[in-house]
């Protein structure tokens, strides 16, 4: 059980305080898939930022299999077995792919090729590849992907896996997110996809650093519809003066 | 013979475990103590100064190891080289400094390598710099390289300086001839209150001569770096420069890549970052079970590799 408990997230930004994230209370289960979804800038990955430790809370408290981890550090966090997939792979000059693979397997068991060919990348053209810009959005993705597989933690969040991977290899990375679950795992997939949003047991609606709404898909997904292809045209009605410039 | 301590310097400077493969010198203390010419590749010392002459014959192929290395204190050792790779020859060259100073002396050494890789010919160079010992003796290093790269040539240096050296003062001059391409990696780290300046110049002078001058740097401790790296296009060529330093702790790190152009035909482009390790790349490998302290070490051997 991952617990996030009371959650707030400020961050200062030229001396003045910006709220990110208010009051989430969440209990994620063992066993169980989630996608969390919502509006762009709603708190997605500060949410896994904050469970991943980037991020320190403001207020609230975290706890992994009954320990409070609030003051874990990410290394630690790392070492109890949570693992983040991120948004935005960094890139890093000169470091190989095989140099993060081995180090992504470092503190997990088993070490082969097998991840990459599960993303769909061939070991023998990928693993001497450097991780800097002359790798593609895409390919630096599936890679992120791979790291996070070759760990195998027991919580386990994906940040838009989806987000620059072709349409033919979105149905495989989907496969792979279903395959590599386990009954003692918990996967959290942050998506807008409707094929994730179908496959997880459970369905987590966020928007303005706030939980809206959880719950199955039959419930969550009328929502998420209003919310997200409404949330321009409301803020035009809701303000015409402020929003002037904003698309009809 | 070889002690112990000869060995593990040349492992450290030339990658060597055991008798190197093809032609070699190896100089200790101001002397050659071991040599070997082949044919088409022949090694002899110079009458007027210290050093040696490397001649490699027209269409040769083979490596030549030149390693010097220091294992005394008080002790200043400079030497003239002169490589002269034939025309259409392949040539993988290990040169390199290796420094063990027990004592509280100096130990330096001033390396000229004066280097003329003919019409046609390929030359891979590499030279690694490495100093150690406890006494507290300066090791200083000051290599001045001087290229010529003919019509049609091709040469590739790898300039290194990871670990343990107290001073150096780095010089690099090449010409290049039409057709002809340079391809430079620099690499360099300092630490404590190490200072290390390098000096690039490189011509273009013919048609269709490239370079490529890629410099990256890692400054530690209370250590400064100083690079001037200078790009200049007298013919049609093209040419890039990139410096790229990361800074850390109290270091000081001064880069003042320069290009210039005296022809309508040639596109030269420089770069030149300095920054501390990107958060991002640090959360990452922490995020895979590494610690700061070896997430910093993963980043930096990469960066430096
Ligand atoms: N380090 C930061 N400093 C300041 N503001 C931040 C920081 N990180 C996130 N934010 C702000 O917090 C809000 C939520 O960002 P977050 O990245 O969590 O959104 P998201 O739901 O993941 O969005 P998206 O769908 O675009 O990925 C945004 O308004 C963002 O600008
Ligand atoms: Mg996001």
């Amino acid at each position: 059980m991952f617990t996030f408990e009371n959650i707030t997230l400020e961050f200062t930004v030229e001396e003045k305080k910006v709220p990110i994230l208010h009051d989430i209370d969440l209990q994620l289960e063992a066993g169980k898939m989630y996608a969390l979804t919502g509006p762009n800038g709603s708190g997605k990955s500060s949410v896994a930022r904050v469970a991943m430790g980037i991020y320190q809370p403001t207020e609230g408290r975290l706890f992994y299999k009954d320990e409070d981890i609030t003051s874990l550090s990410i290394t630690e966090r790392a070492r109890r077995g949570i693992g983040y997939a991120f948004q935005q792979p960094a890139r890093f000059k000169g470091m190989q792919v095989k140099d993060m693979l081995e180090y992504a397997f470092q503190h997990s068991d088993g070490v082969n090729c097998q991840v990459l060919r599960q993303i769909g990348l061939c070991p023998d053209d990928y693993l001497e590849r450097t991780l800097d810009t002359s790798l593609s959005g895409g390919e630096m993705k599936r890679i992120e992907i791979a790291t996070l597989l070759a760990r195998n933690p027991k919580v386990r969040i994906f940040d838009e896996p989806e987000a620059g991977i072709d349409l033919w290899s979105f149905e495989q990375l989907i496969d792979v997110i279903g395959d590599s679950h386990r009954e003692d795992t918990t996967t959290v997939v942050i998506s807008h996809q409707e094929k994730i949003l179908n496959m997880v047991d459970e369905i987590i609606l966020m928007e303005d650093g706030q939980i809206k709404l959880r719950g199955d898909r039959e419930t969550v997904w009328p929502q998420i519809k209003e919310s997200t292809l409404c949330s321009c045209r409301t803020a035009c009605r809701l303000g015409e003066e402020i929003y002037a410039d904003c698309p009809r | 013979m070889l002690t112990a301590l000869d060995k593990k310097l040349l492992e450290e400077v030339a990658d060597l475990h055991d008798q190197p493969p093809g032609a070699y010198n190896i100089r200790k203390d101001g002397e050659g103590i071991e040599r070997r010419s082949l044919e088409g590749i022949e090694i002899k010392t110079k009458k007027d100064q210290p050093g040696i002459d490397v001649i490699v014959a027209a269409g040769k192929e083979g490596s030549v190891h030149i390693p010097v290395i220091l294992t005394e204190t008080d002790l200043s050792d400079l030497v003239y080289n002169t490589i002269d790779i034939g025309e259409g020859a392949d040539i993988k060259l290990v040169a390199g400094c290796g420094i063990h100073n027990p004592g509280s002396g100096n130990a330096q050494h001033d390396g000229v390598h004066k280097i003329i890789v003919r019409r046609g010919a390929r030359l891979s160079y590499s030279e690694k710099h490495f100093g150690e010992g406890d006494g507290g003796g300066r090791r200083v290093l000051n290599p001045k390289t001087i290229l010529m790269i003919e019509e049609e040539a091709y040469a590739e240096l790898e300039l290194v300086q990871v670990r343990g050296v107290d001073e150096t003062e780095r010089i690099t001059k090449v010409e290049v001839k039409a057709g002809g391409r340079l391809v430079m990696f620099e690499r360099l780290l300092t630490d404590g209150e190490q200072t290390a300046n390098s000096d690039i110049a490189v011509k273009l002078m013919g048609e269709e001569s490239t370079a490529r001058i890629i410099s990256r740097s890692v400054a530690q401790g209370n250590s400064s770096q100083s690079f001037t790296p200078r790009l200049m296009a007298y013919g049609a060529g093209r040419g890039h420069v990139e410096c790229d330093s990361i800074i850390m702790d109290q270091a000081k790190v001064r880069s003042v890549p320069e290009i210039w152009a005296g022809n309508a035909e040639a596109e030269l482009v420089h770069e030149a970052a300095i920054g501390k390790i990107a958060g991002e790349q640090l959360v990452k490998l922490m995020s895979l079970g590494l610690t700061e302290e070896e997430a910093e070490e993963a980043i930096i051997s990469g960066f430096l590799k």
